[in-house]
């Protein structure tokens, strides 16, 4: 009776561990298969000019320091347009001519694969194991000061100079660098200070300017965007 | 003899002409550069209609512009490029790039907008 009961428990325990298993293992499975043909999951070793020329897709390498977990879940689902000129927005730009901005040539921009919602959490937990060691942000970076809205959108807006480069608002024009209205959904704000401060750090030779901030502004930038959640276009 | 002077004339302004543009043609990596961080805001056609430049305060440089060009001297457009327009009495919207590219780098830039400018270095 007593081994029966046993057997039982052991037999109950391992379906019950079977399935987590199974999940755990096909999350870094399905980055292997659908993901690792156009994003590095680990560090790179090359770290060159060109290598942002020839890379199809962002690093995610260390995407655990970088993304929430609830909006790539979402995102991997339904995936949202974050840099319109694509991941090297010179590769899509022509020149519109008669004095008008520049234009992106879509052909040059693929839209990204969908994931079901099963694979997109697998995917998303095994995202988030990544570069999580790598040492590149520090744990309480963001000081949480609740963020004087109307002061820091001013900052960001004029005069830092960040809206040349990212949009804060859906529905406008497109920008070379990642859309920031969904940022505060996005992103870990950890991640965001360390990300303004050295951009390098992150993406060897990428062209975001490594501006002279003050740590005071680096706080506000980022308790802004923290407030910027807007659904992107699809 | 005549005809050997001139052919040794030419023969001459040849050579110096090819070296000539040789040292003005912009290398490769140098562009390659301009194309990474310059185009985003000055444009495919290095004339100031960048991708970001629609909804900017104050347009980018328009880089085939000779005149203005011609009058910015190259110690002022090194300054731009390493800190920023602020330092230069220029928009803040010109970033500092002196945290992304050496100045060896900024030096070839500079000799680059040169070449796009067709303008002298002063």
């Amino acid at each position: 009776m007593k081994h029966l009961r046993a057997r039982i428990t052991l037999l109950l325990g391992t379906m019950l561990l079977l399935p987590a298993l199974a999940a755990a293992a096909s999350g870094e499975e399905i980055l292997q298969s659908q993901c690792a043909s156009c994003h590095a999951l680990a560090k790179p070793s090359d770290a060159s000019l060109d290598r942002l020329w020839t890379r199809k897709g962002p690093d995610l390498w260390y995407a655990g320091v970088k993304f929430n977990k609830d909006w790539l879940v979402q995102w991997l689902q339904a995936p949202t347009v974050i840099r319109p000129a694509g991941v090297m927005y010179r590769k899509a730009v022509k020149a519109a001519g008669g004095g008008a901005p520049d234009v992106i040539d879509a052909s040059q921009v693929p839209a990204h694969m969908k994931l079901g919602a099963a694979d997109a959490a697998a995917a998303a937990d095994a995202l988030l194991a990544l570069g999580t060691d790598a040492g590149l942000v520090q744990k309480g970076a963001f000081k949480q000061d609740p963020p004087n809205v109307a002061m820091a959108s001013l900052l960001f807006n004029k005069l830092r100079g960040c809206s040349s480069c990212h949009a804060a608002k859906a529905g406008g024009p497109p920008h070379s660098g990642p859309e920031l209205y969904s940022a505060g959904a996005r992103l870990q704000p950890d991640y965001v200070v360390e990300y303004i401060r050295d951009p390098q750090k992150f993406d060897p030779h990428i062209w975001m300017p490594k501006l002279e901030l003050t740590d005071a502004d680096i706080q506000k930038l980022t308790g802004f965007l923290m407030t910027l959640k807007q659904a992107g276009a699809q | 003899m005549n005809r050997l002077t001139g052919t040794l004339l030419v023969v001459v302004a040849g050579f110096v002409a090819g070296v000539c543009s040789a040292e003005d043609a912009p290398s490769p990596a140098t562009v390659k550069l301009y194309d990474t961080y310059c185009v985003q805001c000055h444009g495919v056609n290095r004339d100031g209609n960048g991708l970001n430049s629609g909804d900017m305060a104050v347009k980018p440089r328009d880089h085939t512009d000779s005149k203005a060009m011609g009058d910015t001297p190259d110690d002022q457009l090194f300054k731009a490029i390493k800190n920023g327009g602020l330092s230069v009495n220029k928009s803040v919207l010109m970033p500092t790039w002196g945290g992304v590219l050496t100045d060896e780098q900024i030096r070839d830039l500079v000799k680059y907008l040169r070449f796009v400018s067709k303008t002298k270095s002063s």
